[in-house]
């Protein structure tokens, strides 16, 4: 039954073409940085500061968007015998695949075609995939989430919206004022807890280690690299993603089973 | 003409009178000791195929060591091998193996002191404690040796070509890597480090102290544990050298110290950590460098006076220029920036807007180490396109007003 609502609800992305736009967005993006620099790996750090960004405001937007403009549907199929964590975590999938989809389809096939795949750059790109799809997936659940908190479509849109910026640039803002005004004690500790945090950050410091820009972190980026160097520390930022994606999840369907519609 | 036909038949005299001793395992003379032994002061040694031992070799008079391929001298693994202490010594051609190795004492395969006029050249030295070693020794040359080792600590491994209050000595052609340091200097005034290629080694590429009025050209260092350091001198000139990938959480580049009168010409520095740190140095010339994808391409500590950059490509660096005060006494004008993002309206090549190379998140930096977490966030390139708009924490006054629009040849 999940299937057949995640089914409907990819379908009618893809039928509403924004989905191609998307597609379409990440196809020339790979292409022009490709054909602007040759380089590989420079072409993998300026892609980084786009996905980090863009994946999780395009999550956003589409997450809450969709879901408000389904509003109907799921009215309708709420009347139906049908479970609602079926409904809702079949919406969810449904969303957040069609984006990972545009998402890997559209840069994979430009890298693939430069030679990717032949290239020491693979696991590089490859982790700035996933974690672009767990970004994708853990944004548009957080604003999924918050459709179902407000009926308000204007309250929610600027909620979701107020969220992205949050974990975008607000958040980095505070860690940044508090790692300088607490400058006299030792701060690594913290530095890794408050990345930790932020799943825009985590993604965004697994990558900066993985292109060997690590060197430039100095005493902070030594123990960045211990941790996330070994495959163990790997995979417990993979699994704090993980925990990023499930947790907004769990979150959303305890609100779908207990909101009167 | 009187001259020149004197001259002639005075060398073709001494020609004459030079004699060549051959060393063999079947020769008459079997060993390198019993050959200098016999040897009159000018006679060759020819050294043939085969292995010698020889350890703590005194040589007092003016001889030549010739080695043919195949020919190595093992020192046992303790002392010295060779010591060159007379003027006018040759040593060609050898492989030199084993030689000693002390925490005491300075074990160097070829250690020459008080010796002028020597050349030490074609030599294979293979995991020395010290690999060459001079001492108070003038107008020398070392030329096309190769000298490497698998140090792997520092306190228990010496450095390639040692040099310490020489002068007037020519170090070329030389690759030397797996060391302590690759070439070190000491009190070495009026020199030339030419063409040689230092890499992997665990501390510096190049390190000199006190050594005035040197010149450093064309020579290449990579990957090595901390890059170059050069200290307390004055008149140097570094062209056409290559500092490559020196990548490390204490790697430079270069790391000029106290260094006065300089000029730093058409190098390139590619792929390091920092890729110039410039502490207490005045009256420094950089022209025409090239910076490309550095973590800091420079990094200006304090007591920096009167330096000028000219006509340096600043290439993809994540910091192009960092600094600790708002004071700036040093001109960065006439630069390639490729982060320029200002327009060129009357197309004569420079920038119409100047360029800031100094980045508010820089500033941060130096201040918080621990901030450098946040590179290449959303909220950094915020904040630093703020801080360009209207400068608040970076010197106002360390502009490019001429910034190129072009990349320098």
């Amino acid at each position: 039954m999940i299937l057949k609502v995640l089914k409907y609800s990819f379908s009618d992305l893809i039928r509403s073409r924004w989905s191609y736009v998307y597609l379409a967005f990440y196809l020339v993006l790979g292409f022009v940085l490709l054909f602007l620099n040759d380089n590989l790996s420079k072409a993998v750090i300026t892609l980084m500061n786009i996905v980090v960004v863009l994946t999780p405001m395009i999550g956003t937007i589409f997450g809450i968007m969709y879901f408000y403009n389904s509003r109907e549907f799921t009215e309708l199929l709420l009347a139906q015998p049908i479970r609602r964590r079926t409904i809702f975590l079949g919406q969810y999938l449904g969303v957040a695949l069609s984006l990972s989809l545009s998402l890997v389809l559209g840069l994979g096939i430009p890298f693939t075609i430069y030679g990717i795949t032949q290239s020491s750059q693979i696991w590089d790109f490859a982790t700035l995939l996933i974690s672009g799809t767990f970004l994708t997936f853990i944004f548009t659940g957080l604003s999924i989430y918050i459709g179902l908190l407000n009926t308000n479509k204007i309250k929610g849109f600027g909620y979701a919206i107020l969220m992205w910026l949050f974990f975008a640039v607000i958040y980095d803002g505070i860690f940044l004022i508090s790692l300088v005004i607490f400058d006299d004690y030792p701060l690594d500790k913290f530095t890794l807890f408050a990345s930790f945090l932020n799943p825009i950050d985590l993604s965004r410091i697994m990558i900066l280690l993985k292109l060997d820009i690590s060197a430039l972190l100095g005493y902070t980026g030594a123990l960045f690299q211990k941790f996330f160097g070994t495959s163990q520390g790997l995979i417990v930022a993979f699994a704090m993603l993980l925990v990023w994606t499930i947790g907004p999840t769990i979150l959303m369907i305890r609100k779908s089973s207990r909101k009167d519609f | 003409m009187r001259l020149t036909t004197t001259f002639l038949l005075l060398l073709i005299a001494h020609l004459g009178t030079t004699g060549v001793l051959k060393v063999c395992p079947s020769c008459t003379i079997q060993t390198i000791a019993a050959a200098v032994r016999t040897a009159e002061p000018m006679d060759s040694i020819l050294v043939q195929k085969g292995v010698y031992t020889c350890s703590d070799l005194e040589v007092k008079k003016p001889v030549s060591l010739i080695g043919e391929e195949g020919a190595i001298l093992d020192g046992l693994g303790s002392g010295y091998v060779l010591k060159i202490l007379s003027d006018s010594v040759t040593v060609t051609g050898l492989k030199i193996i084993n030689s000693g190795r002390s925490y005491t004492k300075d074990f160097a395969a070829i250690y020459a002191f008080r010796a002028n006029h020597f050349t030490l050249s074609n030599l294979e030295i293979v995991n020395p404690f010290f690999g060459i070693l001079l001492e108070k020794s003038k107008n020398g040359i070392v030329r096309s040796n190769k000298i490497y080792g698998a140090s792997k600590r520092e306190d228990d491994s010496g450095n390639g070509i040692h040099l310490w209050h020489c002068s007037n000595t020519i170090v070329e052609n030389n690759e030397v890597y797996g060391l302590r340091d690759g070439i070190y200097l000491e009190f070495v005034d009026d020199s030339m480090v030419k063409n040689n290629y230092a890499h992997d080694n665990i501390r510096y590429g190049l390190h000199f102290m006190f050594s005035n009025r040197d010149e450093y050209l064309e020579n290449t260092f990579r990957n090595n544990g901390a890059g170059v350091a050069v200290m307390f001198s004055k008149f140097i000139v570094m062209k056409e050298n290559k500092f490559t990938h020196n990548w490390g959480t204490a790697s430079y580049g270069l790391l000029l110290k106290e260094i006065y009168d300089a000029e730093v010409v058409d190098n390139s520095f590619t792929e390091n950590t920092i890729g110039i740190f410039i502490d207490g140095s005045t009256r420094i010339n950089y022209l025409g460098n090239l910076f490309k994808q550095n973590g800091w391409a420079v990094k200006v500590s304090g007591g920096c006076y009167t330096n000028k950059f000219f006509k340096n490509n600043f290439i993809g660096n994540s910091f192009d220029v960092s600094y600790n005060s708002k004071m700036n006494d040093n001109s960065f004008n006439g630069n390639y920036w490729s982060d320029y993002t200002g327009y060129d309206l009357d197309k004569n090549g420079v920038g119409d807007v100047p360029y800031r190379p100094v980045k508010l998140f820089s500033y941060i930096v130096n201040n918080t180490p621990e901030t450098i977490i946040l590179l290449r966030s959303l909220f950094v390139d915020i904040i630093n396109f703020s801080e360009k708009v209207s400068p608040v924490f970076t010197p106002d006054d360390l502009i490019d007003n001429q910034p190129s629009i072009f990349v320098f040849q």
